[in-house]
């Protein structure tokens, strides 16, 4: 899922300092799962605005509402239930939903009020880790199914940059080495081998180096 | 002109049970301050951060949890989570630049003891001495 968290408070303030009515959309998807964007999020966000406002002796309107989802335009579109009742949207979304909103409605004001992190998971409560770049062009069937782009600090493709010490990250300690775990995976696995093949001088287009990427199912669409 | 703080007290039913059971009166003659407002909860692991920010938007200058000690709460991890969501809204308070202080966690042993009027009354001096909250809005 992706994984973001909310951003400074102050920060938001700043963004809505000149709004009187605010429309608080949480989202139900990723960012509900990860704590930082659904209802219960929402209620949170919207308090500390009241509080941070009445503070600096302003005064605002919080609208809260969480969508489905705030990256398919069929659930943007149910935004208009509160049309003419708000000022601006503050989105708790990831980015996605952020640019859904500004795509869809053309004439609304929409800041973020989180911070989108990485696609990730979480291997215990409250803890969130990087597992997957989004690169367009998955290698997991060659390298034991853990992820080099994402996990190794520099991306490397060819095994472990030998900056590594005792299965640890030269950047840091806390850090595993991705290419030490793959290495131990694979002996497990059966193939210690598949180490020795060379990878390829990477494409890094589908990666987003080619400009923004687009996925079209022409059996989908209608 | 004299402050008087508006003190929320959130406490759980095992903290605060042979406390309560004396009635206003007789936490009264125990020296419980008459402005602490004492709401109580199943377990204070079942307090959301909204329902103590509530509190702070409903007029409360201070406000503090009595839950069960960290290692023999009734709920296992109750609370533990609630001091861990406490420790939350004091990392708030202090982004807004609001004293972090005006929100405590107090673990105290269950049924009746001289603690749980101690930390009212600390609460109670320590929120006096900072004044009204500037979250309401209004100058000291």
């Amino acid at each position: 899922m992706i994984i973001a968290e909310r951003k400074p408070i102050n920060e938001i303030l700043d963004m809505v300092s000149d709004d009187e009515k605010i429309l608080l959309l949480g989202c139900r998807g990723c960012v509900s799962v990860c704590s930082t964007g659904g209802e219960r999020e929402v209620e949170i966000l919207a308090s500390l605005i009241k509080l941070g406002m009445k503070k600096q002796g302003k005064s605002v309107e919080i609208i809260e509402g969480t969508l489905v989802r705030q990256c398919d335009r069929e659930y943007i579109d149910s935004i208009d239930q509160w049309k003419g009742q708000y000022d601006a949207i503050l989105s708790m979304a990831c980015g996605v939903g952020v640019n859904f909103i500004a795509n869809f409605r053309p004439s609304t004001k929409v800041y973020p009020a989180v911070n989108t992190s990485f696609f990730g998971g979480s291997p215990e409560q409250g803890v969130w880790t990087e597992q997957c770049a989004g690169c367009g062009d998955c290698i997991l069937h060659l390298t034991g199914g853990l992820c080099p782009v994402a996990r190794c600090a520099k991306s490397l493709m060819n095994g472990p940059c030998g900056g590594s010490v005792n299965g640890r990250c030269e950047i840091n300690p806390d850090v595993e080495c991705i290419w030490q775990s793959i290495y131990d995976r694979l002996g497990r696995t059966g193939n210690a081998d598949a180490m020795q093949k060379i990878a390829p001088i990477r494409d890094w287009s589908t990666a987003g180096h080619g400009g923004p990427r687009k996925v079209l199912r022409d059996d989908l669409t209608v | 002109m004299v402050f008087t703080p508006d003190i929320q007290a959130f406490c759980c039913h095992y903290t605060s049970q042979q406390t309560i059971a004396e009635g206003k009166e007789g936490l009264k003659e125990d020296g419980m301050p008459e402005n602490v407002t004492l709401n109580r909860v199943v377990c204070t692991g079942k307090l959301q951060i909204s329902t103590l920010l509530k509190a702070f938007e409903n007029g409360a200058d201070g406000v503090y949890v009595a839950g069960c000690p960290t290692d023999t709460c009734h709920n296992i991890k109750g609370s533990q989570r609630a001091a861990k969501r406490v420790a939350a809204i004091k990392k708030a308070l202090s982004e807004l630049g609001v004293e972090p202080e005006r929100i405590e966690m107090f673990h105290l042993e269950r049924g009746f003891h001289p603690e749980f009027i101690e930390v009212a009354r600390k609460m109670n001096q320590r929120i006096t001495d900072l004044g009204p909250c500037p979250l309401k809005g209004e100058t000291k």
